[in-house]
């Protein structure tokens, strides 16, 4: 049912885009300058004409109520509409389970591209072809970003070696390699090429050696791989731009001049470091500038993601003024602010970057597919067999050997060796995409006459490992066994005892005077914590160490887990401290201690969680102020809340199977039963407690049942639970009531303000309600 | 194994710590280079004195521990053998080596050993168990003076009852292999001794 009325409206839609974007695109002729399909803003013209027009004729006419003026929004109607229904598109494949398990996404949006494309030239119009300047400045640099914002830092730089092998090695053989081979098969007489020069045999080859990162984050997204390996595929895609770029520029300057001199080489390689130095010092500029920036946005949180966003486009059109490597620079700049924004911004303002980030990267990535496949259909073609066929057996061969060759150096040197396994992965995985075609298309007709048949094998070469590589590479993945990504979260076990192992390890290395990998790291470390975090993080939180950072972001996560399903009423704190208090028998005594007095934040949240609990009878409309924004923890909607308690209450069940209560020798089976179904908060559920009138729970204890199972739930993968420390005997229930939960509150406020202390935060102190998260990079 | 008074190493030596530990000859004679650089008494054996005056090791939170490890129970001075021997566990995991000799036992640089290594630098009493003391001891030496005792305390409550499956409010070696089964120690725990 969804589906069919999914279906009807997307058909809509391509029908309307068919008839509009036919109309506008213009033609895409062979070697032709190309004019992108660019609507004037000449907006205002037609209107004075009309004006005009009306004038000059007698006043017969009647005022227009009623107007078609369609050249008035043309473009971003037509901006607009390709980008919806990029992302219906993208809806309708998840409602498709089957064929999204099989088929990868980008197969699927190249598949659509074809159709919209086939049916605009069916239409009889010419269908718009994918502008190398809105793909380069629009499209790619919100996928980067993404990518580069999110990327693992820690991976990135133990693998950094091979990285740098695969990319800048890698490239330059396939470019070569390719290169060479194809101008051979060009001197063929067969083949009636004999036009093509080698400096375009090289400069295709150049364009085409480049794994693009679009492609892969695309297909590896789907198929989980271990870390590892996605990271060294990811990585390479991301840093071999800054080699295609300077082999690009450099054939092209070549290819305008007549000699080659030893110069001109070495110039290449300077130019080389140039570029991706360069680019990572522009990126890390303007990194540190947001960073810098972020510390001063207390008081203007609304606008806190903007900063993230703009100082990284800066930085990518910066780099591009230069020639630079934009991808290197935006990578740069990701990563350099990543880790002091996050102690900066508020938790809201993470979840905007990062959802906005996804959003647009997903929109892009879509869009860039499905004008593939309109260019496909679109751009003049000139087939030639033999071209095309070798320049995807030479791309294939060169891949499989460069990655071989390479390994075999790179192994001498790893720690963690790499088997073939991997390598097969590596070298599978090695897809070109959208930014191959799009430099091709860049190329000026005049130098490179034979542009449209570049044109058809580069095509050829994407398709090929968009489709086949990509559609096949899951059922090899599951075939060879190739080790998953672990999903788990990381425990503050592991955070312990991998920074304990970082100090040891360090140690180690100065006692045997090898300065290695965590030498430098340490010392990285220890100018960062000196120096740059009193200048780029603000208030408290520069001090702060990593592992408490890190704890207290887990503490955090866990109190708006609970709060949002838990209604509310057991605070935070009662989780982690309610654990601590209850399982360590002999410290038992300590929650009678005094507590240090609470933050103001505590204070603050406590008295917000209460407030909106207490008056949920009564529906409170927030002032809306657009400068500031409100933390509201109810904006599930009550109905939701219902339905996780109720959730919550089969879950209870369940876990308090495994309890081993020492029941209180008064207790009866009614009593047990009683005591498991009873939940204060839930009105309107059914429950035993109505057919036990007599029996009274106590729930202000803070040891009672119902605290202890809300932590179960959080315990499900973990130990068994431990035993209730219930000794108040003669357990009482009173029929559940309004009234209760009010109760409830107060005598437990008490308690759970002393549960408070574990969430003691030497953080910022004067804090507004919005709840600030620590980050951990 | 005695001291000698010539610190010369001698043939038969670098091939029994060879067999003992697996390093190459180039890697012995480089590190017994290091070990004499750093045996300013020159007689053959370092203390603890001469540990300390590594300068990064100073500012190392777990410098103490470390040294410490070097040292066998009770003994004051470390010579070669135990210093190899210490630094074999470091030593990266090979797979070839599991085919060589079954019988030998298991070689020093295992993952399991370097777990017990790093295991031990928690357990100061041997007790086989990182109980809760020793565990906020080492907290306190990574976290620095800045933190309260009760927020310390609070992490390593909740550090032992992730770690802790028995209930006996402390983990075991067992139970500390299990916590760290997703990190991969082999990569972690290795130096790259260059050739």
């Amino acid at each position: 049912m969804e589906l069919k009325m999914f279906l009807l409206v997307s058909g809509l839609l391509v029908g309307s885009l068919v008839a509009l974007g036919g109309a506008s695109g213009s033609p895409a002729k062979g070697c032709k300058d190309n004019k992108p399909p660019v609507i004037e803003k000449d907006c205002h013209e037609p209107a004075k004409n009309r004006t005009d027009k009306k004038e000059n004729e007698t006043v017969k006419k009647s005022f227009p109520v009623l107007s078609l003026d369609y050249e008035n929004v043309r473009l971003p109607f037509e901006i607009s509409l390709w980008v919806l229904m990029a992302s219906l598109m993208k809806l309708g494949f998840h409602l498709m389970p089957r064929l999204s398990s099989i088929v990868p996404e980008s197969c699927l949006l190249i598949v659509v591209g074809l159709l919209v494309g086939g049916l605009i030239k069916l239409v009889g119009e010419v269908p718009p072809v994918l502008e190398s300047k809105i793909f380069f400045f629009y499209l790619l640099p919100p996928i980067i970003l993404d990518a580069g914002y999110f990327l693992p830092i820690r991976q990135f730089t133990e693998n950094l070696g091979t990285i740098l092998m695969f990319a800048v090695v890698g490239t330059l053989w396939n470019a070569f390699f390719v290169g060479g081979l194809l101008y051979g098969v060009c001197q063929l007489q067969s083949a009636n090429l004999g036009d093509v020069n080698l400096l375009s045999c090289l400069l295709f080859g150049s364009i085409l050696s480049a794994v693009d990162p679009v492609a892969v984050l695309a297909v590896f997204e789907e198929i989980h791989i271990n870390e590892l390996l996605h990271i060294l595929v990811f990585g390479e895609s991301l840093l071999n731009d800054a080699v295609t770029v300077v082999l690009y520029h450099l054939f092209e300057e070549f290819s305008n001049a007549n000699t080659i001199t030893a110069t001109d080489v070495f110039l290449g390689v300077v130019c080389f470091l140039v570029v991706s130095l360069g680019g990572i010092v522009v990126g890390a500029i303007y990194g540190i500038l947001a960073a810098f920036t972020s510390r001063f946005t207390s008081h203007t949180r609304v606008i806190e993601p903007l900063f993230v966003f703009v100082y990284s486009y800066m930085a990518y059109l910066s780099a591009e003024v230069f020639h630079l490597s934009g991808i290197m620079a935006l990578i740069a700049c990701g990563a350099v602010m990543r880790p002091y924004v996050e102690a900066n911004i508020s938790h809201k303002s993470h979840t905007t970057i990062k959802y906005f980030l996804k959003m647009w990267s997903s929109v892009s990535d879509t869009l860039i597919f499905i004008f593939l496949g309109v260019s496909t259909v679109a751009g003049p073609h000139e087939w030639n067999w033999i071209f095309v066929g070798a320049t995807l057996f030479f791309c294939l061969v060169a891949r499989v050997l460069g990655v071989i060759g390479l390994t075999f150096v790179i192994n001498k040197f790893r720690i963690v060796k790499l088997t073939s396994k991997d390598q097969f992965i590596i070298a599978y995985g090695g897809l070109r995409g959208a930014i191959a075609f799009s430099l091709v298309y860049l190329l000026s007709c005049d130098h490179f006459p034979r542009k449209n048949m570049f044109l058809t094998a580069i095509i050829t070469v994407i398709f090929f490992t968009v489709f086949v590589q990509g559609m096949t590479i899951r059922p090899l993945v599951d075939l060879l066994a190739v080790k998953k990504k672990q999903e788990t979260k990381r425990s503050i076990n592991e955070e312990i005892h991998t920074q304990f192992l970082d100090h040891l390890l360090t140690g180690i290395e100065d006692i045997c005077g090898h300065y290695g990998h965590h030498h430098w790291k340490d010392k990285l470390n220890r100018f960062n914590k000196k120096y740059v975090k009193k200048c780029l993080i603000a208030g408290e939180r520069s001090k702060e160490p990593q592992l408490i950072a890190f704890y207290h972001k887990m503490e955090m996560k866990q109190a708006i887990e609970l709060v949002e399903s838990g209604g509310g009423s057991k605070l935070p704190s009662a989780m982690p401290s309610t654990v601590s208090m209850q399982n360590i028998q002999p410290k038992r005594s300590s929650q009678e201690r005094a507590l240090p007095q609470l933050s103001k934040a505590r204070e603050e949240e406590i008295r917000k969680i209460l407030r909106t609990n207490l008056q949920k009878t009564r529906q409170r409309l927030y002032s809306y102020n657009r400068h500031t924004l409100i933390a509201d923890p109810y904006e599930d909607g009550w109905n939701e809340m219902l339905i996780r308690r109720k959730k919550m209450k089969d879950l209870e069940k369940k876990m308090n199977n495994y309890l081993t209560v020492p029941a209180p020798p008064s207790d009866s089976p009614s009593v047990a039963r009683a005591r498991l179904t009873s939940d204060p908060q839930v009105r309107g559920l059914k429950s035993a407690t109505k057919n036990i009138p007599s029996i009274k729970v106590d729930f202000a204890s803070p040891q009672n049942p119902e605290s202890f199972s809300v932590e179960d739930e959080f315990r499900q993968k973990g130990s068994q639970p431990k035993e209730s420390k219930e000794d108040d005997g003669g357990l009482t229930m009173k029929v559940p009531s309004p009234e209760k939960q009010k109760k409830d509150k107060t005598p437990d406020e008490e308690p759970q303000q002393r549960l408070m202390r574990c969430l003691s935060d030497p953080g910022p102190a004067a804090e507004e309600e919005d709840e600030d998260d620590p980050f951990l990079p | 194994m005695g001291s000698r008074a010539s610190s010369l190493l001698r043939e038969e030596d670098i091939e029994e710590i060879k067999k003992e530990t697996g390093f190459s000859h180039s890697q012995i004679t480089r590190l017994y280079s290091r070990f004499h650089s750093l045996d300013k008494g020159e007689n053959g054996a370092l203390s603890r004195e001469d540990f300390q005056r590594i300068p990064e090791l100073a500012i190392n939170p777990l410098g103490d521990r470390i040294i410490n490890a070097f040292f066998p129970e009770g003994e004051d001075q470390v010579n070669f053998r135990g210093f190899m021997r210490t630094l074999a566990h470091f030593r990266p995991v090979e797979d070839n080596e599991k085919n060589k000799d079954p019988t030998s036992g298991e070689p020093l640089n295992s993952r399991a050993n370097k777990l017990l290594f790093a295991f031990r630098l928690y357990d100061l009493d041997r007790d086989d168990k990182i109980s809760r003391d020793e565990l906020l001891q080492v907290l306190r030496m990574m976290v620095g003076v800045n933190i309260s005792d009760e927020q310390l305390g609070s992490i390593a409550d909740r550090t032992i009852q992730e770690a802790d499956t028995n209930g006996d409010m402390s983990i075991s070696f067992s139970e500390f292999t299990k916590v760290l089964e997703k990190v991969d120690v082999e990569q972690k725990m290795s130096i790259r001794f260059l050739h």
